[in-house]
């Protein structure tokens, strides 16, 4: 055999591999119309069973394993299976959500409730404009499990509905209560005897005084310097209202470049420009600089209310971390001092396509019981969108810090959901972009510059589902 | 027994032939289909746009961003990891001159080859995050180091000239064990002979690799040259653990580019696969290149 006999047969071969090959493709993508799928589980509808939950109809629970593990999902399955005993309930967690479960939405068959959550994330964005995710509005008017006289819809904190919102349907169920804010040490605080700063020159003034002291007044996650633009943000919306927040989040045009946005981010320069930094904290993650923190190099951190929990292990006794609002800019501001980033996050879904929709629907009724929710608050130490869920839970000390700085905060939270709508904008484009800021290689014009012309090339791309809010 | 032929070959072709069918020759095919949609990746509909994606990556600079650093990679990768392991591996088998006649390796020979081989064994991921302490800022060895003797502490990582620098060269580090290990075996193929009659003409050591080892070994090193062009078109676990093509995308990478969007920020399955098939291409290309160029006239020891 020659070498050209080799060629003609590969060929050849080839050939014939193709039309087999084409077979194959065809189940990946193809097949497209198919709805039906095997059959739906639907029970009847009563007073005991509003969602019309099939009582033996089999259950299956994808949790993500992340922070919060996996046992709080345990225990809302035993809940629910002591409701309907008869119910067969498959429990399985993952860290990669989307890996696992990208096949099973494309042959139709994904499981009944996934927390769609962590860095595998599948982003909602895509999920929502394929019609892959079902509405939740029926659950919010039925009742709610164990609180007498009120609908789900009633129990749960304000905002909550919102943030889970793509054009007035209710598709994303966020299951904890998340607060953003500035950390400090009221330990460290207390034995050199400085005060949390109310203003942002008192703040600054602060900063000259710990750097003195031979610490460093800041650090943050160098790698991902997100973490930044949420007390950035904060700070412009407490300056110029919640339209800052609603303009950004509907891709306004220049958005970016409010007034309120340049006041804040002039502001925030003076921290970078005076070397408030911890050294080397653009090379950090959020890991290491969390736990350059609790170490006491660095007096500040922004972070969301899971630092605690994230922190368990390196928190030396004592440390008592207390979260605080970002410093008013003056007393021209539109929100006061006391105004607080709170919003839902966690989300959790039922699939569009779920075999047992009610019985997904049902699940969540149970989660967001009072029953659920205290459950999950005293498990994993975080806050829910339930009201009343921290009842006779004896909270951590830095859980309990978030309890009271949300509760001054009160009517005045606020908000923004552009990293909702559009992942990339706020995990790729902002991110880089607050990189650059924050380790002093761009001016503060040419920051806002930048996350303007990703916004904008977000807006301009048609691939993308836009969405739009009021308030 | 000729008639017994063609059962034996069937039987032992015909299972990988159709696992690599299955396994790869149908996900490229795959790939080819899905870059002409527009396919989001998590329904079964995937609408077809014809070439819209390929216009669209045309003039993505995030895409040629990523292209340039693949390039920079593709033009130092191969050339760096060659140069040491050859350099090495020339050590190894007969870099002794001193002592005892006759050729042999610089003395602990045996230690360094294991040393070499060391990165080897261990998992790309577990590279990356020992590396990633190393170039810590304020604690890693690296700084420690520098610090120690008084010199300035860079963020490595976190600054973007330095960052795709620092990837390189962990690239780089973790490759070139493999490539001693195939020299050193590849040289020991070489007649000892030619080298005891070059020591006699009174050649010295780079005279000897110049002009004996490397045209030896040419058909080695050209097979070295493929494989790292093709692993410098990829360098996508490094990357996506080391700096995940930050600061500011100055580390990105194609290969972190398709995955950042199909499973990343976005679920563009289309596009990503758009960008799959013109790494597909320039993949091929290099390989296809990297033959043509490094073709000489094979030398048969007999």
């Amino acid at each position: 055999m020659n070498r050209r006999d080799i060629l003609r047969r590969t060929a050849a071969a080839g050939l014939l591999a193709t039309p087999a090959a084409g077979l194959l493709a065809g189940c990946a993508t193809g097949g497209g119309g198919d709805d039906d799928k095997g059959e739906t589980y639907k029970g009847t509808k009563s007073e005991q069973n509003p969602l019309g939950v099939k009582e033996d109809a089999p259950l299956e629970v994808v949790i993500f394993n992340g922070g919060f593990g996996e046992d709080y999902a345990k225990a809302h399955e035993a809940m629910y299976k002591e409701k309907y005993p008869k119910a067969e309930i498959k429990h399985s967690a993952t860290q990669e959500i989307n890996k696992t479960l990208q096949p099973r939405f494309v042959d139709g068959t994904p499981p009944d409730v996934v927390n769609n959550s962590g860095a595998g994330q599948i982003d909602f964005n895509g999920l929502v404009s394929q019609n892959a995710i079902a509405d939740l509005r029926e659950l919010l008017d039925a009742p709610s499990l164990d609180v007498p006289g009120k609908t789900v819809r009633d129990t749960l904190l304000p905002g909550a509905v919102e943030v889970g919102s793509y054009d007035g349907n209710f598709l994303v169920l966020n299951y904890t209560y998340t607060a953003y804010g500035i950390w400090h040490s009221t330990k460290l605080f207390g034995e050199r005897g400085w005060q949390y700063a109310k203003t942002w020159d008192e703040h600054i003034a602060l900063c000259k005084q710990i750097k003195a002291a031979g610490i460093a007044p800041w650090t943050y996650a160098g790698k991902h310097p997100r973490y930044m633009s949420w007390p950035l943000i904060a700070t412009a919306i407490k300056f110029g209202g919640p339209s800052v927040a609603t303009a950004i989040d509907n891709l306004e045009p220049n958005a970016w470049k409010s007034d309120a946005m340049k006041t804040a981010a002039d502001a925030w320069y003076q921290i970078v420009k005076d070397k408030y930094i911890l050294d080397g904290s653009p090379g950090l993650d959020h890991v290491q600089s969390q736990t350059a923190w609790c170490q006491g190099k660095a007096a500040f951190i922004s972070c969301g209310s899971w630092l605690e929990n994230e922190q368990k292990k390196v928190t030396p006794e004592g440390f008592n971390m207390t979260i605080q609002p970002t410093p008013s800019l003056g007393s021209g501001d539109k929100l006061p001092f006391e105004a607080l980033r709170g919003t839902a996050g966690e989300p959790f879904m039922v699939p569009a396509k779920a075999k047992n929709l009610a019985g997904g629907l049902e699940y969540f009724r149970v989660m967001l019981s009072k029953k659920g929710a205290q459950d999950f608050t005293r498990k994993v130490s975080s806050l829910t969108v339930v009201a009343g869920s921290t009842e006779g839970v004896e909270l951590p000390f830095g859980l309990d810090t978030v309890v009271k700085a949300l509760d001054a905060s009160g009517s005045n939270g606020f908000n923004w959901v552009y990293n909702n709508y559009y992942r990339k904008l706020e995990r790729e484009l902002v991110d880089a972009a607050c990189g650059e800021f924050f380790s002093g290689r761009t001016s503060p014009a040419d920051f806002l510059d930048q996350c303007q012309k990703g916004a904008d090339s977000i807006a301009q791309d048609s691939s993308i589902k836009k969405y739009k809010r009021t308030a | 027994m000729r008639h017994g032929k063609y059962p034996l070959i069937v039987t032992f072709l015909v299972p990988p032939v159709l696992l690599y069918v299955v396994f790869v020759v149908s996900p490229y095919l795959q790939t080819f289909q899905i870059s002409t949609t527009s396919w989001l990746g998590y329904s079964a509909e995937a609408d077809p746009v014809g070439l819209a994606n390929f216009t669209a990556l045309l003039h993505d600079g995030r895409v040629w961003n990523a292209l340039k650093n693949n390039a920079v990679l593709l033009a130092v990768v191969p050339v760096l990891t060659i140069t040491l392991g050859l350099f090495f591996s020339t050590m190894l088998s007969m870099g002794g001159r001193k002592g005892r006649a006759g050729v042999t390796g610089v003395r602990g020979t045996a230690v360094y080859r294991m040393v070499y081989f060391f990165p080897q064994v261990l998992s790309v991921v577990i590279i990356a995050l020992l590396w990633k302490e190393v170039y810590h800022p304020n604690s890693g060895l690296l700084n420690g180091a520098l610090r120690a003797v008084g010199l300035p502490a860079p963020t490595w990582l976190g600054d973007p000239r330095t960052a795709f620098w620092c990837v390189l060269a962990v690239m780089v580090w973790s490759n070139v064990g493999f490539y001693v290990v195939l020299f050193g075996a590849a040289m020991s193929a070489i007649p000892r002979d030619i080298y005891e009659a070059v020591l006699l003409d009174g050649a010295s050591r780079w005279t000897t690799l110049r002009r004996i080892t490397i045209p030896l070994l040419w058909d080695t090193v050209q097979v070295a040259w493929i494989y790292l062009a093709i692993a410098a078109l990829d360098g996508f676990i490094l990357i996506q653990q080391m700096t995940n093509g930050g600061p500011n995308f100055s580390s990105d990478v194609i290969g972190l580019r398709m995955y950042e969007t199909a499973f990343g920020s976005e679920s563009k399955f289309g596009y990503a696969s758009a960008i799959g098939v013109v790494l597909f291409f320039l993949t091929l290309s290099v390989a296809v290149l990297a033959l043509r160029t490094a073709r000489r006239d094979r030398i048969e020891y007999s």
